[in-house]
This record gives structure tokens, C-alpha cells and sequence, in this order.
């Protein structure tokens, strides 16, 4: 009965939080709107009435204060979990945790640990626009001595942010809005899971496809409809940007020999830019196409849906790269595309599901 | 008796500051410290005063200048001249250099080169404190530059608002590297920027080693009797380059007058004048500390140069923890 239960990610993240502090007394929450009626999405509820307000700590806007107060508090035996409701609210808190989160440990000789997690929430939709919305883990997974997660499923980021709180390792938990209202098997004894890397969620033989947090429900949907064509797709969920371990991603590329890397990230520069360079370096004799990338285009995001409609790239946009990678002339992608019409009816771009009423 | 021998071991702290400071000058052009030095030369009694009413577990921060908060908290000799040599027995392993200089053993916890980056640590220091209600206190040492960073500003509103035991000491030596207070600030008196979030404070002549004392005294009693932060604001002088072993009034960027004071106000200068009139020390006495701290500084860079580089492979090591 129990492995039958159903919640969403972000109560997922919430109970995780939840057990993490009942079982370590060191964990305290900070952060902007923690103790707040709406508790970060319901993330918060309950902490603060059952640990009270000296670890569950509401805070003043001072984002990169907040960070040194954990980092210090780190230092000194504790285990704090920072939130940010936006992931731009982290750019002030950048020479925190660039100068000293990620590099204490090492510059110490391993003598100084920073376990300090960071909660980042991805924004995206309902008009949040250009600076509310943005997927910025590349900035993060740039620098040495971070770890950055980015879990899709409300089992996996249970057990992520349950791990994240009992290891010594600074990290930055990336969390799409759109993830968060997502449903999935959580067992109520669901305990850590490995950060360890990449993990396979579909097995195929056709192509792979590496992709991130939501964009791995628009992957899920394309591998769907590419079945009915017989393309048989091999999803991997990259899960833990950074430190980022390629050997899943080799082993299944080295299968399919064909690759499409779709994140929530701008493409530019991005993450699929430093996979396809790692896979053409590993593999480049093996590939039958050359890799594709999927991801935002190189503009702010706008706040208008109409301009957002094309902004977002969707399951369409990975068929029409399946139907490329696979020499499928345009009727037969046309068809997958109707397919998949049919399947999803089209929603606005800037909701998660048609019953989605805003804000935020 | 007993606040004479205090005199004296606060006296020989700072000489012994100024003596291995000057030690890194002047081998410096040996070309074997090859990382950046801020040099602590002229702000000795500000570190000793402080220090002075600190135990062991009370915790400390600094900033790029760092040696002499080091030193006067007790921080390893051998493991800072090692460390500003690139050697092994350093305190990072050759990793930091001089700028990032910490003893965990001392609670020295850190000294971070970039401006006011360590005043919210000593926050999280001090917040530690009072969720694990422990009675000590942090400590943050920074510059007349680092108050200027917002940072401090959120650093100082958090510490009131939650009644943590931290003091922040202020070291004024008047110059951001060369641009002067008077460019960045409507006056001196930076301990408004302490009022301003109700957080008692107190300004003195900080290269008096009396003064920094009984100011250094109110305060610490104040944070653990009060629970709650303090400012000090103590006016020194820094004698030599922003960065590096020379002098530099050469380039001109300090008033006559401001240099001829600062040099009069030398805290050791003082200090020595001060015992010596009270009969406390002699010229012989003083000669012997001097060479019995002299004798300790060779050691230490002979223990430096005859310490190992840490090998090419270690480099890896320690990117994350365990």
C-alpha cells in the first residue's frame, strides 16, 4: 500500500526536510519567506512549527550575507539549508559562494568542511520573465568544489536532498517550478540515494537523450511518440550537473551512437555544449550523426506568453531532431508531430498544466 | 605584579609581530615567498589589544592582512612562514598563502583576501554559538575598506537583529591601497555605520595598546553579558606598501603630516616608552626579548626552507570532501 503512495516533488523535498532535521539536530533552514504563510511553495510547512524559529530562520533580504552566515555556521558544526525562491536571488550570493563555499575545503587541505545546501527554484512561466526564470546551473557547475543537483522526480530529489544534508559537500539543489507539481512514487521510507551521477530512466537502442529537470518529462513524451515510429529511445537523467561523471552517458552513446542533449538551460554555452564536446572527444569515430542540442535561444526571456510561445522548446522540437538523426523525411515527422498533438492538445507555454492559475 | 606581566607579554606579542614582519620584508627579495604579503607593520596593537580578552575557543576571522591577528591569537609559526613559502607544513599546504592564514587549533578559522567576504562567516560563527548555546565569541577583524561592502551592512543588521556574539573590529588605517578615506566617506567616524543598527560601539586610538585594551575589554564583557554584537573602531596607521615588504610615501599619495604622525604614533614606539618610564622593562631587558624572538623567527624559516614542496600529484587532492 505504502509503495503505491503518490506525492508531488515538492512535498517530496518537504518531507525529506522534514526527516533530515528530526534526525540531526545540527540542520537549520534559513532563508528569505521560510516561515511565510505560503512556506516556498509548501516546501517549509510544518518546520517552522515543529523546530521552532532558531532553525527555521526567517531572514532579511541579504542574499550574499545569508550565504556567509552559512558558510561561517558551517565552519563551526552546523548544517544549514539556504533558501532561494528564485534562482537570480543566488547572484547575489555569488563571491560567497564561488570565493568561499566551493573552495574552503580545498584551500584548507581538506581540513575545512562547508556542508551547506543551496535550494534554488527555476521560475519559469506565467509572464516571470527575464529575471525570475532563469536555469542558470552552468554558472555553478563552472566552478571546482561545487556540486550541483537537479533532480526531475519527487523519489530522486527525496533522496537527493536527503543525502545532500547528511555529506560535507557544499551543494546547489536546482529545482524547476514545473518539477514541483509533478506527482511520483515516493515511498515514506524512502532513504538517500547516491549522488553519483547520471542515471538511464528508459532503456532504448535508437538514440540517447541527456537531459534535465522538466526537460525530461518533454524527452519522456517525445521517446513516447518515437516508439510508435519504432524509434527506441535511451533516456538519461543527468541529475547531478556537477561533479559531472560522463561514464553513463559514454556507455549508453557508445549503444545508440546517436545523441540529443535537451536542458532548461540557455544553449549557448551550456550544458549540452560541454556533454556533445565530451562525447565527440570520447566517441566521435562511433557517431553516426553528429550531436544535437536542444535549449533556450540566445535572448532574456520574455514575460508575454505570445513571445514566450517559441521561447520554450518542447517534445515537438526534440521529434523534429529524432526525425533529422534518424533520416525521416518531413510527412514521417509531421506524423510524429500530429501524434504527439493528439496526445498533449496544446497547452500555453507559460503554465505547467491547463490547471495552472497563477501567480507563480 | 600580575598587570605588569600582562604589560610585558603584550608588549613582546606585538614586537614579536613586527619582527617577523620585518623578517618577511626584508628576505622578500629572496624570491623564495613568491604569493602577495600585506604586511601588519604599524596595526600591532589593534590584533594584541583584542586578542588580549579572547580565549582559545573563541573564534576569529581576518582579511588579507592577516599575519598579525594570526600571530596574536596564537597561531603556528612554522605553519604561516611554511605556508607563504609554498611548503607543506603550511597551514593550507601551500594552497592559501599568505592571505589565507588559519589555525584550527587557535580558532583562527579564516582570513579571506577578498573585501568584507569574511564578516557574515564570523556571523555564522557567532550563529552556531547561540543555536548550540555556547558561551563564546566571534571575532571578525576587517578594514576601513570592507565596511564600505554591503555585505557588512547585512552582516551587522543580522548579527543585531538576532542577538548574536560577535564583535566586529573595525581596523581604520585610512587608505583603500591608496585611496583615502576622505573619497569614500562623508567623515571618520565609521562607528555610525555600527549606530545606525543599534549595535553598541566604541572609537579609539588603536595603536594604543591601553586604550584598545580597556575598549577590548568593555566590549567582550558587553557581547557575553548583553548577548548580543559590538563595534570597535580603532584608528592605526599603516607603515608600509598596501601590498608588499617596502615603504611607498614615495609615490606621494599621503600627507606630510599624516605620515609624520602615523610614524609618532607607532604603537611599539608608545608602548616601549610607556614601560620604560614606568620602570617596567629596560633597554637590556627589551635587547633580550628581541633576541630570544629573533632566534625563534630564524628558526622558523629555516624550517621553511628546509621544508618540502608538496608534491605535484597532491594538487588533486581534497576538491571534495569526503
Amino acid at each position: 500500500m505504502q509503495n503505491d503512495r503518490k506525492i508531488t516533488m515538492s512535498q517530496a523535498i518537504g518531507e525529506a526536510t522534514l526527516e533530515a532535521m528530526k534526525k540531526d539536530d545540527t540542520i537549520f533552514v534559513i532563508g528569505e519567506g521560510v516561515t511565510d504563510p505560503k512556506k516556498i511553495f509548501g516546501t517549509t510547512s510544518e518546520l517552522v512549527e515543529k523546530f521552532g524559529i532558531d532553525r527555521v530562520i526567517e531572514s532579511p533580504i541579504a542574499e550574499n550575507g545569508l550565504m556567509g552566515f552559512c558558510i561561517g555556521s558551517a565552519l563551526s558544526g552546523m548544517r544549514p539549508l539556504l533558501i532561494h525562491q528564485r534562482v537570480e536571488f543566488a547572484l547575489l550570493s555569488m563571491e560567497q559562494i564561488i570565493n568561499n563555499a566551493a573552495k574552503m575545503h580545498y584551500i584548507s587541505n581538506g581540513k575545512h568542511n562547508v556542508p551547506v545546501v543551496v535550494r534554488l527554484i527555476v521560475g519559469r512561466g506565467w509572464g516571470q520573465g527575464p529575471a525570475h526564470s532563469q536555469s542558470l546551473e552552468p554558472l555553478f557547475a563552472y566552478i571546482p568544489g561545487l556540486r550541483v543537483a537537479m533532480p526531475a522526480f519527487a523519489s530522486d530529489a527525496k533522496g537527493m536532498m536527503l543525502t545532500a544534508l547528511s555529506e560535507n559537500i557544499p551543494t546547489i539543489f536546482i529545482e524547476h517550478r514545473w518539477c514541483h507539481y509533478v506527482t511520483g512514487k515516493v515511498d515514506s521510507d524512502t532513504s538517500n540515494v547516491l549522488l553519483d551521477g547520471p542515471s538511464v530512466v528508459r532503456s532504448g537502442s535508437d538514440i540517447t537523450i541527456v537531459a534535465t529537470s522538466y526537460m525530461l518529462y518533454e524527452a519522456i513524451l517525445a521517446s513516447d511518440i518515437a516508439k510508435e515510429f519504432n524509434i527506441f529511445i535511451e533516456i538519461v537523467d543527468l541529475r547531478i550537473i556537477k561533479p559531472l561523471k560522463l561514464e553513463k552517458i559514454v556507455e549508453s552513446v557508445s549503444k545508440t551512437k546517436r545523441l540529443i542533449c535537451v536542458d532548461t538551460g540557455f544553449k549557448e554555452y551550456g550544458l549540452g555544449a560541454e556533454i556533445s564536446a565530451s562525447i565527440f572527444e570520447a566517441l566521435f569515430k562511433d557517431l553516426l550523426k553528429p550531436v544535437k542540442r536542444i535549449g533556450l535561444p540566445d535572448r532574456p526571456t520574455p514575460s508575454s506568453r505570445f513571445l514566450a510561445a517559441d521561447y520554450y522548446p518542447t517534445a515537438e522540437n526534440i521529434l523534429n531532431e529524432i526525425g533529422k538523426l534518424m533520416d525521416f523525411n518531413s510527412h514521417k515527422v509531421e506524423q510524429m508531430i500530429e501524434m504527439l498533438k493528439i496526445k498533449k492538445p496544446d497547452i500555453n507555454a507559460d503554465v505547467p498544466n491547463p490547471l495552472f492559475k497563477g501567480p507563480f | 605584579m600580575d598587570s605588569n606581566k600582562d604589560e610585558i607579554i603584550d608588549f613582546e606579542k606585538m614586537i614579536r609581530i613586527r619582527l617577523i614582519e620585518e623578517a618577511i620584508a626584508e628576505k622578500y627579495s629572496d624570491q623564495e615567498m613568491r604569493c602577495p604579503v600585506h604586511l601588519s607593520i604599524g596595526q600591532e596593537a589593534a590584533a594584541v589589544g583584542v586578542m588580549s580578552f579572547l580565549n582559545k575557543e573563541d573564534k576569529i576571522y581576518s582579511t588579507h592582512r592577516c599575519h598579525a591577528h594570526y600571530l596574536a591569537k596564537g597561531g603556528n609559526l612554522n605553519a604561516m612562514i611554511s605556508e607563504i613559502h609554498g611548503k607543506v607544513s603550511g597551514c593550507c599546504g601551500g594552497r592559501g598563502g599568505s592571505m589565507h592564514l588559519f589555525d584550527d587549533d587557535a580558532g583562527i578559522i579564516a582570513s579571506l583576501p577578498i573585501v568584507g567576504s569574511v564578516i557574515p562567516l564570523a556571523v555564522g560563527s557567532a550563529l552556531t554559538f547561540k543555536l548550540k548555546k555556547m558561551h563564546n565569541i566571534s571575532v571578525v577583524f576587517f578594514g576601513d575598506g570592507a565596511i564600505e561592502e554591503g555585505v557588512y551592512h547585512e552582516s551587522a543588521n543580522f548579527a543585531k537583529i538576532h542577538n548574536l556574539p560577535v564583535l566586529f573590529v573595525c581596523e581604520n588605517n585610512l587608505y583603500s591601497v591608496y585611496t583615502p578615506l576622505k573619497f569614500r566617506q562623508p567623515n571618520n567616524d565609521l562607528t555610525r555605520l555600527a549606530t545606525s543598527y543599534g549595535i553598541e560601539n566604541i572609537r579609539c586610538d588603536g595603536n594604543n595598546i591601553k586604550k584598545v585594551k580597556s575598549a577590548s575589554e568593555i566590549a567582550t564583557k558587553h557581547i557575553k553579558d548583553k548577548k548580543e554584537p559590538f563595534f570597535l573602531q580603532l584608528d592605526t596607521f599603516r607603515h608600509r606598501e598596501h601590498c608588499g615588504p617596502n615603504f611607498d610615501d614615495d609615490l606621494g599619495y599621503r600627507e606630510e603630516d599624516e605620515i609624520k604622525i602615523g610614524f609618532i604614533n607607532d604603537p611599539i614606539l608608545i608602548e616601549k616608552d610607556r614601560l620604560i618610564k614606568k620602570g617596567i622593562l629596560d633597554k637590556n631587558k627589551i635587547l633580550k626579548i628581541e633576541n630570544n624572538i629573533k632566534i625563534e623567527i630564524e628558526k622558523a624559516f629555516t624550517f621553511a626552507k628546509q621544508d618540502d614542496f608538496p608534491s605535484r600529484a597532491s594538487a588533486e587532492e581534497h576538491l571534495y570532501a569526503k
